[in-house]
């Protein structure tokens, strides 16, 4: 999602793109989705854009580039996070789950599939950030109540405000997992 | 206009301190990212030269010292919100850092960030003014403690040289006669910046007494602030709906709060007013 102040962005180094800061291009190696990647960034570079520009994986969205709308969630080492607030500098060795990393052998996992079901999905901006954070809720908490749902994507911006669908999709997950998935 | 940022990452504190001693007033301290990368991203600030410490994990510690909690200045406010004992010994910190930003912000924000980047709508801060709490700085010359309600000297402005490092927070742990609450008012109850916030603790004696009382409030003066008029006022007295309506008008009277695009100077003073009066009416 481009916003209006790329062009000049571009000068303040969180993008690939700056040739002014090419000399402190650093080195980062940290896995995405199980894979090992390793990438030359400028040290300020958003993980984001890292995500998006070089790896190409473009699920994780920007919407507002302040911490506040969870479109560009990440797992960082198990823990949901906003990718447009992580600066590569601080990625080296991490391990990264976006929403790429989500489905298995093209099999979608259990929360896409409710989600789909629920009919979660209205313009689908939040759906990646939505998922990584109900996977983390029940990564953490596999039988959450509906305000433990509702807390857990307080982060997450829908702008088609369609949070029913969503909640209900996180409460089918969890509750499809309790007799056959426990730990997934 | 096209900036360059050279970041430093030290791996040791003592490291850190050199580095932070030789870029001295030039460089800003990244720490979880939740204020400086929204700078950056959002282009109201662009530091030249950052000193990245997330990698100094000796800052990362819960510590349980006598009378004291002690918190290293990279501790999360998801650590704290998880922590067993800041659970038992200060849990209103435990409850204001529920209320900063949602789980993605509570897992990278950290409570030296909070403190350091001085915000008078920082949520964590009213708490560790009603607590008393310390603020550990250290810096090639060696370390030193200021008393948190002694730090801030004006709007994000603070007492700690360009030179220093806020390593800690030192919080006197609850006694069991206190009672203590956190009241955040915004627009709702994830993602908000403050309208008002208040941190209050109190000690009561035989028959409903208040013994000692200390109410600190954000976001309605330059810093975090103390009612002192109303905690004087309220020293020594025996609870009474008289009472209670005596300390809220003084509040009221007492704090100078501004109008801003998050709330007007009229409410926040009767919000004030109200989480005081809440407060001591649960008493």
């Amino acid at each position: 999602m481009a916003r209006s102040g790329n062009q000049v962005a571009t000068g303040y180094c969180t993008r690939s793109a700056d040739a002014d800061i090419i000399g402190t291009l650093m080195q980062v190696s940290f896995r995405v989705n199980g894979r090992k990647v390793e990438v030359e960034a400028p040290p300020m570079k958003r993980m984001l854009d890292v995500l998006r520009e070089d790896l190409g994986l473009t699920g994780s969205k920007e919407g507002c580039g302040e911490g506040e709308c969870g479109a560009c969630s990440i797992l960082l080492n198990g823990e949901v996070v906003d990718s447009c607030l992580i600066p590569a500098c601080q990625c080296d060795g991490v391990d990264v789950i976006t929403v790429e990393g989500l489905a298995q052998d093209g099999q979608l996992s259990l929360i896409q599939q409710t989600f789909w079901e629920e009919g979660a999905a209205q313009c689908g901006i939040c759906t990646p950030g939505m998922l990584i954070a109900a996977r983390s809720l029940l990564d953490l908490n596999p039988q959450p109540s509906r305000e433990e749902i509702r807390t857990a994507i307080a982060g997450n911006l829908c702008r088609c405000t369609g949070y029913t669908k969503i909640i209900k999709a996180v409460e089918l997950a969890a509750a499809m997992a309790k007799p056959h998935r426990a730990g997934s | 206009m096209i900036s360059q940022i050279r970041v430093h990452s030290p791996r040791t504190l003592p490291n850190a301190l050199e580095v932070l001693q030789e870029r001295s007033g030039r460089a800003r301290i990244l720490a979880g990212g939740t204020d400086l990368m929204v700078y950056l991203n959002t282009r109201v600030y662009v530091p030249t030269e950052v000193i990245n410490i997330w990698g100094l994990d000796e800052l990362r510690h819960v510590r349980d010292e006598d009378d004291v909690l002690i918190l290293g200045a990279l501790v999360t406010y998801s650590q704290i919100i998880r922590s067993p004992v800041v659970a038992r010994f200060c849990p209103i910190l435990a409850e204001a850092s529920k209320t900063i930003g949602a789980v993605q912000v509570q897992n990278r924000g950290t409570l030296g960030g909070n403190v350091a980047n001085g915000s008078p709508a920082g949520d964590a801060l009213p708490v560790l003014s009603a607590f008393d709490a310390e603020v550990e700085l250290a810096s090639t010359r060696g370390t030193r403690r200021v008393a948190f309600n002694q730090f801030y000297t004006g709007y994000r402005q603070s007492v700690m040289e360009a030179d220093e490092l806020l390593t800690a927070i030192r919080v006197p742990k609850q006694r069991p006669d206190e009672r203590a609450a956190f009241y955040k008012v915004g627009t709702r109850r994830a993602q908000a910046i403050s309208k008002v916030v208040m941190g209050v603790k109190v000690s009561l004696v035989e028959p409903a007494t208040i013994e000692t009382i200390q109410i600190s409030l954000g976001s309605v003066a330059p810093t975090v602030i103390r009612a002192s008029e109303t905690e004087a006022l309220l020293q020594g007295k025996a609870l009474s709906p008289e009472v209670v309506d005596m300390a809220r008008s003084r509040i009221m009277d007492e704090i100078q709060p501004i109008s801003d695009i998050r709330s007007t100077e009229h409410y926040r003073r009767v919000v004030s007013g109200n989480l005081l009066e809440r407060f001591l009416s649960s008493l």
